[in-house]
């Protein structure tokens, strides 16, 4: 099973989640030349608009005029910090979605980043597959519709008020964790997530277990959820993480 | 700077300097006042006699006329050691005493005065200076009665010279009191402080000189001495981090080389490519995961995360973890069970979960029994494949321990494994950065407990022995109350 999901390559997924309607306009602040060019490289790859700012002040009066869909501003920034960017931005009723890329990954650190106005934070070394991911879900939790009470991919249907799931026909029982994984998963349905956003979004940890933990969770779900159906819908994505979409759009 | 220069410099010397200083003042204040005291005393006595003798000789003149006054006086002035004595007729003549001169004006007036005068009988054109009284007695006549002042002149001179003397004295014993001292004590710098600049140019072996007698000085050194032995034990320790990591991480980073040159070198399919490139990733976040344990540890040890801690109770973190684990113990053939009772903490959530899973992983991939050593009854509680979360409160700790029946630590090696990247023999060929006791104990360490390894027979059990939150039962038993009071 692991091996069929595991020919869904990274290029595969980026091109699929390229879809026209999902072009994103990203605003990155940050100072290393080497790194900024890097990412802007790499999310016009993926099919993204990506503009950049080298220092804190440039970052700020681009993010005031340009309409962005969502901002990646590293934490230590020439002439203007980067928390009070974030600061200064919410300030003037600016909401766009920030994202903090900092050398300081700690938990302290996150929490004062988070404190401060942004919506996720990543510490530094990170995946760009991880960067991705994070962004395209803080933009589709931007623009995104309301909190829909049912959460439906393919004939997957998970209602979150019963906390009912059915396949088709079949009604499946899961455990209340279990649940929850699938829950973030549909919310999140067409969109990779990661381990780390998994065990940060369902279990509420911001640590690196030394284990493929959430690879034994993901797969219990996966053998309930997929296991004797024809079309699987929970996908593992080589590199980045897990989506749950309908193969067939 | 000169030895003088250096020597003069010493706190010892400045403040023999002011000590002197302050003596010297003492000294001079008191002679002072003894010099001042005695003067007094002197003039007191004088003008008293003087006093007598007036009233006396203006008695003598009253019951016998100006002859018995100039006989009287006559009679007195020829005394060995007499007063002064001078009769004037209203023209100012002088008809009787032993006064060659006075300085002019005296007689004119009355009463007391210091004057210079010369005797009658003296050769010397030297003045001598008096202390005198002059009246004018009925019809005109003067009489002065006086006494030398040699006396309190000697006197004085007594003094002063004693003040001189005594000033060199102090300034003589106190200069050389203060170099001795300073000497002895610049000495004793000297030696520190060659010491000091031998272990700063990289000999951290040296120690201090400790004298005997227990004084300051050697309390300081004996205390810098005990600096040194902690700075030392933390450079080697250092040292063998940094040993450790150039080790832990090179490997894996020549690993990682060695594998992009090769397919690099081969000229492979695509496929092969990508799935180099696949395994490189793998491996740097192996790096990457290594390089924030042991952030993490070095941020426990700091005490940074003091700042982020609250109020909870760990049988709450031990379900969880219990709960996020259960799974994967299982498809490693074990079961994971989880004890609990309520287990108040004030601490650091996040790093107590992350010490916690680390244990429990370590249990799930080294826990699992030898296959020479029979199980104690599979199914039964406490079977061979079961690892056991325990969370509760013993007295002023809580515990939160994992025990499993795989081989355990032998006791001998139980200190080493918690040391950084240190992976016990048995554990070398499992994945993993070494680093999942040293996290767990420096979080203990940070919480003011400590990570206990014992033994489960067999197995291991690992610890988490923090202190509980201080009245938290108190606390716990106060807040039922509360409920309905906010319903209402």
């Amino acid at each position: 099973m692991h091996e069929d999901a595991g020919r869904a390559m990274v290029t595969e997924i980026s091109t699929s989640l390229t879809a026209p309607d999902r072009h994103m306009r990203l605003l990155i602040i940050e100072d290393d030349r080497e790194s900024a060019d890097y990412l802007v490289k790499a999310f016009r790859e993926v099919g993204h608009i990506a503009d950049l700012a080298g220092d804190g002040e440039e970052g700020l009066s681009l993010a005031e005029t340009g309409d962005y869909d969502v901002l990646v501003v590293d934490r230590m920034l020439p002439k203007r910090d980067g928390l009070s960017v974030i600061g200064s931005l919410r300030e003037k009723g600016n909401r766009t979605p920030v994202l903090i890329l900092s050398a300081l990954g700690q938990v302290d650190d996150r929490i004062k980043g988070l404190r401060a106005g942004g919506d996720d934070y990543l510490p530094k070394p990170y995946a760009f597959a991880e960067l991705l991911a994070r962004v395209e879900v803080l933009s589709r939790r931007h623009g995104g519709p309301a909190e829909e009470t049912t959460y439906r991919v393919g004939d997957l249907e998970l209602d979150r008020l019963s906390h009912r799931v059915a396949r088709g026909k079949d009604e499946l029982t899961l455990q209340p964790r279990e649940f929850r994984l699938l829950e973030y998963l549909m919310k999140h349905a067409g969109q990779v997530v990661t381990r780390t956003m998994l065990l940060e979004n369902v279990w509420d940890y911001h640590f690196d277990p030394q284990t493929n933990v959430i690879d034994v969770h993901i797969s219990r779900l996966r053998s309930k959820i997929d296991k004797g159906f024809e079309r699987p819908l929970l996908h593992t994505i080589r590199g980045a993480g897990y989506m749950i979409r309908d193969g067939i759009r | 700077m000169t030895a003088f220069g250096k020597l003069i410099r010493t706190t010892a010397f400045r403040l023999t300097l002011v000590y002197l200083l302050l003596f010297a003042l003492f000294a001079a204040s008191l002679l002072g006042y003894f010099a001042w005291n005695t003067r007094r005393l002197i003039t007191e006595q004088i003008t008293t006699t003087v006093n007598a003798e007036f009233s006396e000789i203006t008695d003598i003149y009253t019951r016998r006329g100006l002859r018995g006054l100039v006989f009287t006086i006559e009679n007195r002035a020829l005394r060995p050691g007499a007063n002064l004595y001078l009769v004037t007729t209203p023209t100012g003549q002088a008809i009787a005493g032993n006064v060659g001169s006075l300085a002019p004006g005296v007689m004119a007036s009355q009463g007391w005065s210091e004057t210079a005068y010369r005797r009658l009988d003296e050769q010397s054109s030297r003045d001598h200076r008096a202390l005198v009284r002059v009246n004018e007695l009925e019809s005109g006549f003067r009489l002065l009665i006086g006494r030398d002042l040699e006396e309190r002149r000697r006197l004085f001179g007594i003094v002063v010279k004693a003040a001189n003397w005594s000033l060199l004295v102090v300034v003589v014993l106190g200069l050389g009191g203060g170099i001795f001292v300073a000497r002895r004590v610049l000495r004793r710098i000297d030696a520190m402080t060659g010491t000091t600049q031998r272990i700063m140019a990289g000999d951290l072996t040296g120690r201090l000189p400790v004298g005997r007698s227990g004084d300051e000085l050697d309390r300081l050194a004996e205390n810098l001495n005990a600096m040194l032995e902690r700075i030392e034990a933390l450079m080697m320790g250092l040292k063998e981090v940094s040993d450790n990591i150039a080790h832990d991480l090179k490997t894996p980073l020549t690993r990682l080389r060695n594998r992009a040159e090769e397919a690099l070198a081969k000229s492979g399919s695509e496929a092969d490519y990508r799935s180099a490139l696949e395994r490189t990733i793998e491996e740097s976040d192996g790096l990457i995961r290594t390089f924030n344990a042991l952030l993490m540890i070095a941020r426990a040890e700091s005490g940074q995360a003091r700042g982020n801690m609250d109020d909870f109770d760990a049988a709450d973190v031990a379900r969880g973890i219990q709960e996020l684990y259960e799974p994967l113990a299982e498809d490693s053939g074990m079961t994971l069970r989880v004890k609990t009772a309520p287990a108040p903490v004030h601490g650091n959530r996040e790093l107590i979960s992350q010490a916690l899973a680390n244990l429990v992983e370590n249990a799930i991939k080294y826990g699992k029994p030898l296959p020479s050593i029979q199980p104690l009854g599979d199914g039964a509680v406490g079977g061979a494949h079961e690892i056991l979360i325990e969370a509760r409160r013993d007295g002023p700790s809580v515990l939160l321990g994992v025990t499993d029946h795989g081989p355990g630590i032998p006791e001998a090696d139980r200190s080493h494994a918690v040391e950084r990247f240190v992976r016990l023999e048995a554990s070398r060929t499992q994945p993993g950065s070494g680093l999942g006791l040293s996290l767990a104990s420096a979080v203990a360490t940070l919480h003011g407990g400590e990570l206990r390894l014992g033994d489960s027979n067999p197995g291991l059990t690992a610890t988490l022995a923090i202190p509980a939150r201080a009245g938290a039962s108190d606390r716990l038993a106060a807040q039922t109350p509360d409920v309905p009071q906010k319903v209402a």
